[in-house]
């Protein structure tokens, strides 16, 4: 089966295709079931090769599968050619798998949109895209699922796009991530430059000849993790993301919270090899990390839009995933990955099912009460808050302990802004959970006769039932990677283990057991700190987030996200815009069309008597040409005589 | 068919076409325009056959044909193709075919007239790309002038007389320099040989002093520097574009700016080796200054036919770099570009005909939110904007790639500025079809939009489905342009070592260059 990995990529594609010229003529049910068929598909063939990989020995589960070449030219030569390994089948397994559930989610959500075919076809193509990016041998064929990722990004995010904040949204997000990309590149010439291959193989051969913090595996490295910071909206190209919100929530689950975002953080497990010979640059990522964690979770706080908070806490769970990589624990950073991957999906579709119900309301100032009218919705939501909020047995508990356990080997300061961020990021999902399902309903919906929710009701098993898969696997995901301390089952720690031959981590642990236990228990504690701030203000004094108008101060600052989109706007937006317009005015319209048309004119005046033979009748000037021609001719053949 | 002279075949058969169009009555237009499509459609599918019989493994020129015209002095009627310069006779033949196909409505006055025109520019452009003589290079070049100034000054828009005369002065003033350069370099293989000579072959032979080449280099280069057009002579592109009729911004964006590029890579880089690399520094720079500027002149375009003529400005400059990376990255991906070109902006083109047919407008602003009347229409734009944006899995993407590589590898600095230039596009692409396509309608008139029809899409989809056959597997054309790039790099090469015939402008930057090869 393992070298039919082709059909992974090429089955979302194929759905793609078909959908995409057919779409029309087949609706958006059968479309939708289309997509979502060639997505399990390809979830099955990934299954099917993950069990074949498990059978062979740890030192043989690198498999490279070339189909042809793709760009050959001087030292360049990368072929379209797909890497099977552990890293590359854990991120493949979360990415079909997860993938197809939101699929089938989002037959139901875009019920009733006549248009969704295309909404269909692009999600498919984004799978093509994502798996690319995954799978690919070589770091061409990773940027072809890099940009094709961002393109259905921007597809999707504009998918509403008579409204304007669709547009502006999708726009942006390009944008930002090409700010990113074109670091990538330049990461990616500086390979060519220094190791004159794209090859990961080759690469992770040629790496063992360069020392550790040579200068031009710092540049290299940094370079490539700007480009991690456009796609996995990090500290200073987050910008993107929260308005990413725009676009259908589903999109929001697999693109902006389960996959596509994290791919920053493979990139770099992919290329650890290089990496830990670049401690500068692992430095300044596990910096970024822990900023960015603690900053969007901070915006977080005061977010009234039930996807906006979602949003940063992606922004935020995503700088941890950073701290983890910086910090050298690159297959911590990968299980966060896919614990994330399963709560935050679970969170969006949550939100979505939430969304659904009450008629495209977002703001949950409007909401409340709903648990007993979405009782389903309710309880997986409930699990997936428990689960981002560190508690114990819950999946997102284990990977975040990992992360700060080895972040704090790393650096005791940076342990303490990623742990306040966890007591923060505890509080503001506890929040949005109390404001969203407890409380009295403070819904406007005018479908209800005596003006409540009366038409809130619990969305179709197409939806709940992702739900449920997906709470399933946020309880119990983190069984994937128990610390050691805690593995009473003597099960291992089956993630690190695993992924153990791809990736090299080098997180140092100095510190003892009874550390890491003291420091369990205090991130066990600060989650519930966060919680009972919250249950104080929004369960038991059932607090309402203030109107818009009402906030001020340091309040002020952070309800409107630190002014960060404002300050961009002018810094950058406007004044190159205003620079280029005064370009052109200035340079060539008034400069340079200046002088030629300055010269035409001399020269006009100067040819008076050439002024008769313009007599702008077209006649005439096909008897110049005609005439010239004959002339040619004429002297053509004399002088060949 | 290797005694057949093909060449000739292919660049005069569209002559035949004038003569037939000639005899039939003007007052039946739809008649003229069949045979328009017909004549440039059997030029095109001969040309298909130059595929099939040319052998890619070899740098050599092939098909040549070599007739003594005017001894006395020199001249040959001397033809031949190689790996560089085939792709760009077939895609002149192409667009002139697709532009063909699209002037059915659009050209509504003097058909014939027009079918004279678009024939000849046909016969010069695809002249240009066979001659191996300077001085039938030469007629070619000076060829094209005359029917591209009356498409724009006859079937052009409101502002085409001005657009028309700035084109002609532009490219006259420019190629007398090149007549007289290549006079200068005849008369030189006189004295090397005792026989005067025009042939490329015979001038490249020629020993020229560094200090020689020097003058002579920068006498092409204006010429073709124009065509380019290189930065700061491009502002006769934006008014040309955008007051010529589609066909015209077709072949012109498509086809007429490639001969300045093909130019450099078939006259200035073999005929001045040691100039080009003295000279590469500087017409780098300049490259780069055209991409990054013409990125922002784009940018603040409200015209939509100016700004796809200001990308084509920053596009170029791409192509400029590649070409004077003088590495293989940079040179193949310079050729490839140039067809790419061809293709994204060619059809970006063609769609702006078609909106405009539709709503007699060219300003952003008077659209918004059409994606709703026209989503086949937004289908194709999108295709067409992904590629002018090099996104992989285009054609766009493999040229840039490698365009940027060699640059990168030739010059670190210039490269990552360079680079700057995928965002800047994006930006005004993206903000153009924002403005365009997205967003509600809230002009009465575009309620009325209908979709592509048939014909339409008929032209389009080739275009769509080489974007995609090149952007997956450019290898096929990459093969072709293989062996004579490293022929043109191996003339170049010896001169970056060899330090003492060079001449050097900037001694910091030579060293630095070289320590990279």
């Amino acid at each position: 089966m393992i070298e039919n990995v082709w059909l992974i990529t090429a089955l979302p594609l194929a759905g793609f295709i078909i959908i995409g010229l057919l779409g029309n003529r087949f609706g958006e049910k059968l479309s939708g079931i289309i997509a979502s068929l060639f997505s399990s598909l390809a979830f099955i063939v990934t299954a099917m090769i993950f069990i074949e990989v498990l059978t062979k020995e740890e030192s043989a589960r690198k498999i490279v599968v070339k189909l042809f070449d793709w760009i050959v030219a001087g030292k360049i030569n990368a072929s379209v050619a797909y890497q099977i390994d552990p890293l590359s089948l854990v991120m493949t397994l979360v990415v079909t798998g997860v993938g197809s559930l939101i699929h089938f989610y989002s037959i139901g959500y875009m019920h009733g949109d006549k248009l969704s075919a295309k909404y269909f076809a692009y999600l498919n193509l984004f799978m093509f895209s994502m798996l690319n990016l995954v799978l690919g041998s070589n770091l061409l064929i990773m940027f072809l699922g890099w940009e094709g990722v961002g393109l259905c990004s921007y597809l999707l995010i504009g998918y509403y796009y008579e409204t304007k904040e669709a547009g502006d949204a999708g726009k942006k997000a390009f944008i930002v991530n090409r700010i990113g990309d074109f670091g990538f590149l330049i990461g990616i010439f500086l390979i060519i430059f220094v190791f004159g291959t794209l090859d990961f193989s080759e690469l992770e051969h040629l790496a063992k000849d360069h020392h550790s913090g040579e200068l031009v595996i710092f540049w290299i490295t940094l370079m490539l993790f700007i480009g991690a910071t456009g796609k996995s909206a990090q500290i200073p190209l987050y910008v993107w993301l929260p308005d990413a919100m725009a676009g259908p929530t589903p999109v929001s689950a697999l693109i902006h919270a389960a996959t596509m975002v994290t791919s920053g953080v493979y990139m770099l497990a992919r290329l650890s090899f290089l990496y830990v010979k670049a401690p500068e640059t692992m430095f300044i990522i596990c910096i970024i990390g822990a900023l960015t964690a603690l900053f969007a979770a901070t915006i977080g706080m005061l977010q009234n839009d039930i996807k906006k908070v979602l949003a940063y806490s992606t922004v935020s769970q995503l700088g941890y995933m950073f701290m983890g990589v910086g910090a050298g624990a690159f297959s911590a950073g990968i299980f966060h990955v896919v614990t994330h991957a399963f709560f935050k999906a679970l969170l969006f579709l949550g939100a979505g099912s939430v969304i659904y119900a009450m008629h495209h309301e977002q703001d949950i100032r409007n909401m409340g009460g709903l648990r007993k009218k979405l009782p389903i919705t309710h309880i997986t939501f409930l699990i997936g808050t428990l689960a981002i909020a560190g508690t114990p047995l819950f999946s997102g508990f284990f990977s975040k302990d990992e992360i700060l356990w080895k972040v704090f080997n790393y650096s005791p300061a940076i342990w303490v802004i990623g742990a306040t961020g966890a007591l923060i990021t505890s509080y503001y999902m506890f929040r949005l959970y109390f404001v969203t399902f407890y409380g009295e309903s403070r819904s406007h919906d005018h479908h209800g006769l005596d003006g409540h929710d009366q038409g809130v009701h619990e969305s179709p098993l197409i939806m709940t039932l992702p739900l449920i898969i997906l709470a399933v696997l946020a309880l119990a995901g983190g069984f994937l990677g128990i610390p050691h301390i805690l593995d009473i089952f003597h099960s291992g720690n089956i993630i690190e283990e695993f992924l153990h031959h791809s990736v090299s981590d080098n997180a140092v642990v100095s510190h003892g057991k009874y550390m890491e236990i003291l420091l369990m228990g205090i991130s066990v504690l600060l989650a519930f700190v966060g919680f009972i701030f919250s249950y104080k203000l929004f369960f038991k004094n059932k607090g309402i987030p203030r109107k818009d108008e009402e906030y001020a101060g340091l309040q002020k600052t952070v309800y409107n996200k630190y002014y960060i989109d404002e300050i961009y706007n002018i810094a950058f937006v406007k004044s190159i815009y205003h620079f280029a317009l005064v370009l052109w005015r200035a340079f060539d319209v008034f400069v340079i069309d200046g002088i030629v048309n300055g010269v035409a004119r001399l020269l006009k005046n100067l040819g008076q008597g050439m002024r008769e033979t313009e007599t702008g009748v077209v006649h005439d000037y096909m008897m110049y040409m005609a005439g010239g021609l004959v002339s040619f001719f004429v002297l053509l053949f004399l002088f060949y005589l | 068919m290797e005694s057949l002279p093909i060449l000739s075949i292919i660049t005069f058969l569209p002559l035949l076409g004038i003569g037939i169009i000639a005899l039939i009555p003007g007052k039946n237009k739809n008649l003229v325009h069949a045979f328009i499509t017909i004549f440039t459609g059997i030029t095109f599918l001969i040309s298909l056959f130059l595929i099939n019989a040319f052998k890619a493994d070899t740098s050599g020129f092939q098909f040549i044909e070599k007739i003594n015209w005017i001894p006395s002095v020199g001249i040959q009627y001397f033809m031949g193709l190689d790996g560089i310069s085939i792709y760009l006779v077939i895609l002149t033949t192409f667009l002139t075919f697709i532009a063909s196909i699209s002037a059915y409505t659009a050209i509504e006055i003097r058909v014939k007239e027009f079918a004279i025109t678009l024939l000849f520019l046909e016969v010069g452009m695809i002249g240009v790309f066979l001659a191996l003589d300077l001085f039938l290079f030469y007629i070619f070049w000076e060829l094209i002038l005359i029917p591209m100034y009356l498409m724009i000054g006859i079937w052009g828009g409101k502002n085409r007389l001005y657009a028309s005369l700035k084109f002609f002065l532009y490219t006259l003033a420019g190629s007398t320099l090149m007549l007289l350069a290549a006079i200068y370099m005849a008369y030189q293989v006189k004295l090397q040989t005792g026989q005067m000579s025009f042939s490329l072959l015979d001038m490249q032979a020629l020993t020229l002093t560094p200090k020689i080449q020097t003058p002579l280099f920068l006498a092409f280069a204006l010429a073709f520097a124009i065509k380019v057009p290189y930065f700061p002579f491009h502002t006769w592109l934006p008014d040309a574009h955008t007051e010529a009729p589609t066909a015209g911004s077709v072949i012109l964006a498509g086809v007429l700016l490639k001969m300045g590029t093909y130019g450099f890579i078939r006259f200035n880089i073999p005929l001045f080796p040691d100039a080009t690399v003295a000279l590469a520094p500087f017409m780098s720079i300049l490259a780069v200054v055209g991409i990054v500027y013409g990125a922002f002149m784009a940018l603040v375009q409200t015209d939509v036919k100016r700004l796809v003529a200001y990308s084509s400005v920053s596009h170029m400059g791409f192509i400029m770099l590649g070409i004077f990376a003088l590495n293989e990255e940079g040179l193949n991906g310079a050729v490839l570009q140039m067809l790419n070109h061809g293709i994204s902006t060619g059809m970006l083109f063609l769609l702006v005909g078609m909106i405009y047919e539709r709503r007699h407008t060219r300003m952003i602003n008077e659209y918004g939110g059409i994606a709703k009347k026209m989503p086949i229409f937004a289908v194709y734009t999108m295709i067409a904007m992904l590629s002018s944006i090099a996104l992989p899995g285009t054609n766009g993407f493999v040229g840039e790639f490698l365009i940027l590589s060699g640059g990168f590898l030739r010059d670190h600095a210039l490269g990552i500025i360079a680079t700057s230039g995928v965002i800047f596009g994006a930006v005004y692409m993206l903000w153009m079809y924002q403005r365009v396509f997205l967003g509600k309608i809230v002009k009465k008139e575009n309620e009325e939009l209908t979709d592509l029809n048939f014909r339409e899409q008929f032209i389009l989809i080739p275009l769509v489905v080489l974007i995609f056959a090149i952007g997956v597997y450019p290898g096929y054309m990459l093969k072709t342009f293989k062996e004579p790039v490293r022929a043109l790099i191996e003339m170049t090469s010896a001169k970056f070592n060899d330090e003492n015939t060079v001449q050097k402008p900037n001694a910091t930057i030579e060293t630095s260059v070289e320590k990279k090869l």
